[in-house]
């Protein structure tokens, strides 16, 4: 058991003999996971706001039913049992197709699966925030002669942010923590990572220390850039109490 | 689908059901009481009580609670042996199983969100009711529990129940430290007889029962209290 301080730099440095460079490529590829399933989600939230405000009535069940199981389901049973009723639709599609199966990729997966499940959070957060744009303001574009695409990125999308930015913030924070998940299914990121430098060295705590440090930096500096980009979209705005 | 495996396995999802909810109702009990007491350092201690409270909650709402349970379980649980006396101690038999560690990260990390939720109830108790609970005498302590707690735990209600729920659909994560649960059953059935969405069902619709159950016991509670809009 390594106790000195110097068997703990060795166990974590960078290079070959320490696991500091695997946590580091681990912990790359859980932002890369977070990121890509927070984009998904986006898309996927401002078609089920847009598609939940719209007046259609079967749309509109449909995305009900969409957000409200996919809250209500636990997320490692969500994760598991899409990552695997993704991966067999596609190879039956494939194979009905009469295409090769092929081995899909872990990376997208995880992607497209955290993605489903930020999807139904973020159709609720920007509903709330499109909601809570004064009417008149949408008024008053349109009698100035403003298309649609002008109105959007000109009264819309200013007026939504400040509102959404928080909930964003949220769902950010809680997607980069919930890629931990995907270690379940065996995709290696920070989590699975981590657990194969412990296994590997038997050094459990120190590694699960040090992942967890990085997770706390990765969501303490997230927090920064989300405060300062909160300042940006608020500019203007008259200062609460 | 087919569903013929229930009549095999019931008495094992019944037995992961209960571990489930005792995993739960752990977490949430215990994670209740020490919230407050890491609610009331953040709102009313001293600097170094504050930074305390604080640093705890900042660490474990900042870090996965996988992480925090493989943290328990992996790395304390390695450490544990080495404390000379407590394989013949009477804790060990309980110490050395899955279900103690996942009920410790389970606990603590409930502790640190219910926390954050109940700083901002004791924060939004009107100030008039307090003072008017020190007019009339009342000590800090008394004025506390008769005033200050239960209008803070009255205002944080509806978010304590979205909390439990919260609890609820992070137990699975129980499973992977060897713990029986309901998800774990599962699993075993998908090992055992092939079947991969089925056991999920069955354990899907276990869990929505369950939040329909405590949504709607929250909904009774608030109706309970009054409150003037």
């Amino acid at each position: 058991m390594a106790t000195s301080s110097q068997g703990i730099l060795d166990l974590l440095s960078p290079y070959p003999p320490g696991w500091g460079g695997v946590l580091l490529t681990g912990a790359a590829s859980t932002v890369a996971i977070s990121a890509g399933a927070f984009l998904i989600g986006l898309l996927l939230g401002t078609g089920g706001a847009l598609g939940k405000l719209s007046g259609i009535r079967p749309l509109r069940l449909l995305l009900e039913l969409y957000t409200t199981t996919v809250r209500a389901v636990p997320e490692l049973i969500l994760i598991v049992g899409l990552y695997y009723a993704g991966m067999d639709g596609l190879n039956r599609l494939l194979a009905a197709l009469n295409l090769p199966a092929f081995e899909l990729n872990g990376f997208a997966v995880a992607v497209a699966v955290l993605g489903f499940v930020q999807g139904a959070y973020m159709t609720e957060v920007l509903r709330g925030a499109i909601l809570a744009i004064p009417v008149g303001q949408i008024e008053a574009a349109k009698a100035f002669g403003m298309g649609a695409r002008l109105r959007f990125h000109r009264i819309i999308l200013p007026t939504l942010l400040p509102n959404a930015l928080p909930g964003l913030a949220n769902l950010w924070m809680s997607v980069t923590k919930d890629s931990a998940l995907v270690a379940v299914v065996g995709y290696q990121e920070l989590a699975l990572a981590t657990r194969l430098a412990g296994a590997s060295t038997k050094h459990y705590f120190i590694f699960f220390l040090a992942s967890a440090l990085i997770y706390l930096a990765l969501t303490l500096v997230s927090n920064a850039i989300f405060n300062l980009v909160e300042r940006r979209v608020r500019r203007g705005q008259p200062k609460l109490a | 689908m087919t569903f013929s495996w229930i009549s095999a396995y019931w008495p094992l999802l019944l037995a992961g059901a209960v571990q489930t909810l005792s995993l739960l109702a752990i977490s949430v009990i215990f994670g209740f009481v020490i919230a407050i007491g890491l609610a009331f350092a953040q709102v009313s201690g001293g600097p170094i009580l504050r930074s305390l409270a604080r640093g705890y909650c900042t660490f474990f709402r900042g870090t996965p609670l996988l992480i925090q349970l493989w943290l328990l379980y992996y790395g304390v649980g390695s450490l544990l042996p080495m404390i000379p006396g407590i394989r013949q101690s009477l804790f060990w038999p309980i110490l050395r199983e899955g279900f103690f560690f996942a009920a410790v990260s389970f606990t603590l990390n409930y502790a640190a969100y219910e926390a954050e939720v109940l700083r901002g109830a004791l924060l939004a108790v009107p100030k008039g009711e307090l003072e008017a609970g020190r007019a009339f005498g009342m000590r800090p302590f008394t004025l506390t529990r008769r005033i200050w707690l239960p209008r803070a735990i009255r205002i944080a209600l509806p978010t304590i129940g979205g909390e439990i729920v919260m609890q609820l659909k992070a137990t699975p994560l129980a499973f992977t430290v060897t713990v029986m649960d309901l998800y774990a059953v599962a699993t075993k059935v998908r090992q055992d007889t092939l079947l991969v969405y089925e056991p999920l069902v069955v354990v899907t619709v276990f869990y929505l029962i369950i939040t329909a159950i405590i949504a709607r016991s929250f909904r009774f509670l608030e109706a309970q209290v009054p409150v003037r809009r």
